[in-house]
């Protein structure tokens, strides 16, 4: 699904370098997990995945199912099936939430030559991917993000996932501020998206979320590398014993 | 409730419309018609030729005759920030319509020029009388919209009459209503607007063509949407239209203005002139879509808009609502104001200006409180994209009489790349001090990151921008009449392409 090898990333503005070399393979529905020390560089592969303006890629491919990504528009490689779930969602003041992903499912769908949904057809799958994540019909209304709790704008991010069924679901510490009962709906909105062919990016600093979302892979990324993968063990061995014995490993 | 979920329903329906809709400025195609024109330029005898066409009374021609001596002696204002070439005014034809509409013009619309008709098909307007404008879907209520459809300098007709009048609401051409209503007229034309009120506003007065005359009778509220089309279809010929709106006590109204000209090298000249007269308990909500051709990217042809817009809140609790999605024209110099005359009399001001590629716009309104307890509101919205400068420039005066007034300005400017301007310039004059003036102003830019969420989630940089915008303009597009809240938002889009990328 999504090959990337020996990327390297530095800043468009400064000399600086963020990713030195990430080798990552993620195969069809297979759900692999990213944790890392704060500034390790994991959102920064997020954001480049995704085609974020600012980076400079100085190395190094990203392939998924085939395709160069890096060549794409951000909203090409959205089409071609990769989703974000932004570590911090952006607010759009005035644009109603739902009037923001009905315009979003249907360019998608516009880009891959399908119909577009009519406005009942929308509003029906609509409601019930709201419901299930516990999203009243006021939140669809509000403008994007706008007011949102640090939680509403979490499972906004699921709701939005839901709706444009992608290939490839990077999520970015969609756990962080998240209640225990938050965390369990949000769990629930990514395994119902579980179908064995539908993969997922999961970046997040906690066990706990692994608990409910089964990896299957769990990488360590530090200072701009992946040092260590392993089975869902290393994630409980990062649990309880913090970075240090992996980073003193590798050094 | 209901109307929430209408407008997100408007809102949604746009985005589509918006994506359907391709090429820039999709009304700049012109009618290949024949027409008549006065000589070039202007004189006396041009102002008594536009007179003796409309077969007006001699009191009206003498009006004309005296503007246009003290217009002679006037200069053109040079205070807006807009920056055009010296008009040439004897280089302008000021009175052009379509042969078929001459002296034995056409009885009815049925018998209207074919071609005329195709022009405003193809524009859009709805010149049959059915419910709504073609591409709106139908609201719940089933409202009508009346069009009078103005061509260069004639009215071409009027829909809805019949039923319009058995409400007792007139709505003519003000040519028309000259012959039928002259006292009527007589008692109101330049009494917001002053012959000598500006140098627009006198040439106005001493060559308009036509335009729309409406008046609501005591305690009548209007049944329909009534609306004016501006098309200007020659070349080099300015276009100088009147309107007068009446509404008697208690009465209320819903008018709606909108325009377009075809895509021509030269620029050409609108200057019209907008009086409203609102009595006791009586409210009138004026909106315009202004969609004149605005020039090449390169600031070639366009329409310089200059146009006095005033309405006169006589009596006590009188209300008067301004919107207006500005988004055309090559410059554009206008600030529809309020005289809050009476008691209570309310006015209120949305605007949205939208200035792309080498546009201008100085724009913004007055709000003049005179009486007691009187309430002002003004929203403004400021877009500029490319190389335009886009300026909001607004009066707010208290005046000794005008205790407890209040007003409350919000003027934000949203920027789109790094070559174009917004200015703000607000002049405040308090002179009593219980009134309050409450002034808010943010200049922002297109945020980036708004727009990698909006593309990442699979719209193209244009739609992004397009939704970005119509976020920050909601709160006046929701000010429109619901029929045209689509339309406008669908301009904002299309107005704003090439703005990015
Ligand atoms: N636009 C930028 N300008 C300057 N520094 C940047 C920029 N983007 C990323 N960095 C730097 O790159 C490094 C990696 O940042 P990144 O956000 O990818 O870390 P992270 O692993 O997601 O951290 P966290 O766990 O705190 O979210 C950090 O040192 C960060 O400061
Ligand atoms: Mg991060």
């Amino acid at each position: 699904m999504l090959n990337i090898k020996n990327l390297q990333v530095g800043l468009e503005e400064e000399n600086k370098q963020i990713l030195k070399g990430v080798d990552l393979n993620i195969g069809e529905g297979e759900v692999h997990a990213i944790m890392g020390p704060n500034g390790s560089g994991k959102s920064t592969t997020s954001y480049v995945l995704a085609g974020k303006d600012g980076y400079e890629i100085t190395g190094g491919t990203v392939e998924l199912n085939g395709h160069n990504l890096l060549d794409m528009d951000p909203e090409e490689r959205a089409a071609a099936g990769l989703f974000l779930a932004f570590q911090y969602p952006v607010e759009i003041p005035g644009v109603g939430n739902m009037t923001f992903l009905r315009t979003a499912v249907n360019a998608q769908r516009k880009a891959r030559g399908e119909k577009e949904l009519t406005a009942g057809e929308f509003l029906k799958t609509v409601r019930e991917k709201a419901k299930s994540l516990k999203i009243d019909s006021d939140m669809l209304k509000r403008p994007v993000n706008v007011g949102f709790s640090g939680g509403e704008k979490k499972r906004n991010e699921i709701l939005q996932m839901a709706m444009l069924e992608p290939k490839m679901c990077v999520l970015d510490e969609t756990d962080s501020g998240l209640d225990v009962d938050a965390m369990k709906l949000v769990a629930e909105g990514v395994n119902a998206l579980r179908d064995g062919k539908r993969s997922f990016l999961v970046i997040t600093h906690y066990q706990r979320l692994l608990d409910h979302i089964k990896p299957d892979v769990v990488h360590i990324m530090a200072n701009g590398r992946i040092i260590k993968s392993g089975g869902p063990e290393l994630a409980l061995e990062v649990e309880k014993n913090g970075y240090a014995d992996i980073l003193a490993e590798v050094a | 409730m209901t109307d929430m979920i209408a407008k997100e329903g408007v809102e949604a329906e746009t985005v589509e419309a918006v994506k359907s809709l391709s090429g820039k400025y999709k009304y700049g195609f012109s009618t290949d018609i024949e027409s008549e024109y006065a000589p070039l330029g202007l004189d006396e005898d041009i102002v008594k030729l536009i007179s003796k066409k409309n077969d007006e009374p001699e009191w009206m021609l003498d009006w004309r005759l005296q503007a246009f001596e003290r217009w002679k002696l006037m200069k053109e204002p040079e205070w807006a920030m807009v920056d055009y070439p010296k008009i040439n005014f004897q280089d302008i034809y000021y009175y052009s319509r379509p042969k078929s509409m001459s002296e034995d013009k056409p009885k009815s619309l049925d018998d209207v020029d074919p071609k005329l008709l195709e022009t405003y098909a193809k524009l859009g307007i709805p010149l049959k009388e059915q419910a709504l404008l073609a591409g709106v879907e139908a609201p719940e209520n089933d409202r009508k919209v009346a069009v009078d459809a103005v061509f260069d300098s004639v009215s071409v007709g009027t829909t809805f009459q019949k039923e319009l009048k058995n409400a007792g609401v007139i709505f003519m051409s003000i040519s028309e209503a000259l012959k039928e209503h002259p006292e009527l007229v007589k008692k109101y034309i330049g009494s917001v607007v002053p012959q000598s009120d500006n140098f627009y506003a006198t040439l106005n007065s001493a060559v308009f063509s036509d335009g729309s005359f409406v008046y609501i009778p005591e305690g009548v509220k209007c049944p329909m949407e009534l609306s004016t089309y501006f098309r200007i279809n020659a070349e080099n010929t300015g276009q100088f239209e009147r309107t007068l709106i009446i509404a008697e006590k208690g009465s209320s109204v819903s008018y709606l203005e909108g325009c377009t000209a075809p895509k021509r090298d030269v620029a050409q000249l609108h200057a019209a002139v907008v009086e409203l007269v609102i009595l006791e308990d009586a409210e009138i909500k004026y909106s315009t879509v202004q969609n004149w051709y605005p020039g090449d990217e390169n600031g070639k042809g366009g329409i310089y808009n200059f146009v006095t817009k005033r309405a006169d809140c006589r009596g006590d609790r009188a209300k008067v609502m301004w919107t207006q999605v500005e988004t055309g024209s090559a410059v554009t110099w206008k600030y529809p104001s309020c005289i809050l005359r009476g008691n209570a009399s309310q006015g209120e001001f949305y605007s949205i200006a939208i200035a792309n590629n080498m546009q201008q716009a100085d724009t913004g309104t007055k709000m003049i409180h005179l009486g007691k307890n009187t309430k002002s509101r003004i929203v403004s919205k400021g877009i500029s994209a490319g190389k335009a400068q886009n300026t909001y420039r607004g009066l707010v005066s208290m005046h000794p009489k005008a205790a407890n007034a209040r007003n409350y300005t919000q003027c934000d400017s949203l920027l789109i790349g790094d070559k174009c301007g917004a200015h703000t310039v607000p002049y405040i004059e308090v002179k009593n001090n219980t009134a309050r003036v409450e002034h808010e102003a943010t200049t922002s830019k297109v945020d980036d990151d708004q727009l990698f969420y909006c593309r990442q989630r699979g719209m193209d940089e244009e739609e992004a921008v397009a939704l970005v915008v119509n976020g920050f303009c909601k709160e006046v597009l929701q000010a429109l009449p619901m029929e045209f809240a689509m339309e406008a938002q669908a301009l904002v889009a299309i107005s704003l392409e090439g703005s990015v990328g």
